[in-house]
């Protein structure tokens, strides 16, 4: 009970501190709407393939980006504050909460965007790659709210997320990509099963693997 | 004498396997022919690895509660052996494939998640670089080792099944399953994979001990 109202009000003074400065959402939003008419003026048209990995690799970086900062934003002083107040159960959790509801919602705007911009293919299953990128960006809540608090503890956090994430992260976006891969092409939804299996297996993995570890992680 | 019956018995059953893998008939298979032998050679390679990452796993948990230092050196150097036998499992593969496949290095989904699974362990040795301070290296790595851990068993285990792959024993290629290996196989095959095991293990510890006495002598 106490857990969930910690989880709670860590979620709200995310949002809040969020919402203050709009740094994250505005940033990335620009980094993803900048990198979309680059790829446009370079790319005019776009195939089917090369459509779907335009998009997520997109959001790999743009995911990295909005999520690096969620440990390495916090200085010391509020670390220790937080330390003395709740749980590291309570904290990670919170964190990836709150960072899985960023990530869909920037998944979501980017996607409307991308294919404001790029037409996609006309047998394109909606339903499916909107689950595919819902999907998509909690995967990439998860791992990267980790990696980030790992690297957070390193000094030179920024270089070392991208070398510690990236072989995590690749698993995940090949089959993520194969997943979104299906439902542009429009193919049964059934075919597509083993992938959400697969998804939701390494996410509650990598959550629990998490919850474990993040205690030990915290205090220094 | 008593204490290294094993080490002995892996010498025997190395020596044993690379006589008899190279002249004991096997059976003609289409396609592999005579490369067949490089079971004997290149699937107990991946055997001694997982043993050894799965070694480096469990000191990498117990260094987390006793924080005892030998653990640490205990899951560095089995992950470094590990390493050295994910690279020949690499090799003996490629070299194979140059003859089956044509290519060295052809992107099968089999190739490009081993080298992926590589990348997890020297991220985890760039990690370890970028820490000076011992203790808090130690408890960072530690945790970072146990979290790619999951991630390396989905790439080597779970996703080559998900994709259409060259590789023996995938889409109806022949491989290692109860009808193509017959029991002169066998003979030859589990004799290996016991002895590089084993061989894996001798390595590991003699760099423990080379480890600890460095450290040791750097510390007077």
């Amino acid at each position: 009970m106490q857990l969930a109202q910690q989880v709670k009000h860590l979620i709200k003074k995310e949002i809040i501190l969020e919402w203050r400065s709009k740094y994250a959402l505005n940033g990335v939003l620009l980094y993803v709407v900048s990198t979309v008419f680059v790829c446009f003026m370079s790319f005019q048209v776009v195939e089917k393939i090369t459509w779907n990995a335009l998009f997520w690799i997109i959001m790999l970086f743009a995911s990295i980006n909005a999520i690096a900062k969620s440990f390495l934003q916090e200085s010391r002083g509020r670390q220790l504050y937080i330390y003395t107040l709740v749980s590291p159960a309570a904290l990670i959790i919170a964190k990836t909460i709150y960072n899985s509801l960023l990530m869909m919602l920037l998944t979501v705007i980017a996607l409307a965007f991308y294919s404001l911009v790029f037409e996609p293919s006309k047998d394109i299953d909606i339903l499916m790659y909107l689950l595919a990128a819902v999907l998509g960006s909690l995967s990439f809540a998860t791992i990267f709210t980790m990696v980030s608090a790992i690297a957070s503890k390193t000094g030179n956090g920024g270089m070392l997320m991208a070398i510690l994430s990236f072989p995590i992260i690749i698993p995940v976006l090949i089959v993520l990509i194969k997943f979104a891969k299906n439902a542009i092409d429009g193919l049964d939804r059934s075919v597509s099963l083993d992938e959400i299996g697969l998804l939701a297996v390494i996410n509650v993995i990598v959550m629990t693997v998490a919850l474990l570890l993040f205690p030990y992680l915290w205090r220094d | 004498m008593q204490k290294s019956w094993w080490k002995i018995l892996a010498a025997v059953l190395v020596v044993y396997t690379a006589i008899t893998g190279l002249l004991l008939e096997v059976p003609r298979l289409a396609i592999l022919n005579e490369t067949i032998r490089n079971l004997y050679f290149h699937v107990p390679m991946w055997f001694a690895m997982v043993v050894l990452f799965t070694i480096s796993v469990w000191y990498s948990v117990r260094s987390l509660s006793t924080q005892s230092e030998a653990d640490d050196v205990r899951a560095v150097e089995s992950a470094n052996t590990g390493i050295i036998f994910g690279i020949l499992g690499i090799v003996t593969g490629a070299v194979w494939a140059k003859f089956t496949w044509g290519q060295f290095w052809s992107f099968d989904p089999k190739q490009n998640f081993a080298a992926i699974s590589l990348l997890l362990y020297f991220a985890y040795f760039v990690l370890r670089n970028a820490i000076d301070e011992e203790q808090k290296r130690s408890k960072i790595a530690a945790i970072y080792n146990i979290f790619a851990f999951p991630m390396m068993i989905v790439l080597l285990f779970v996703l080559p099944r998900l994709q259409d792959s060259l590789h023996p024993g995938n889409g109806g290629n022949p491989g290692f399953n109860s009808y193509d290996l017959d029991s002169r196989m066998r003979m030859v095959f589990y004799p290996a994979c016991l002895g590089w095991i084993l061989i894996g293990y001798w390595v590991y510890t003699l760099r423990f001990r080379t480890k600890t006495l460095e450290n040791k002598q750097n510390t007077l």
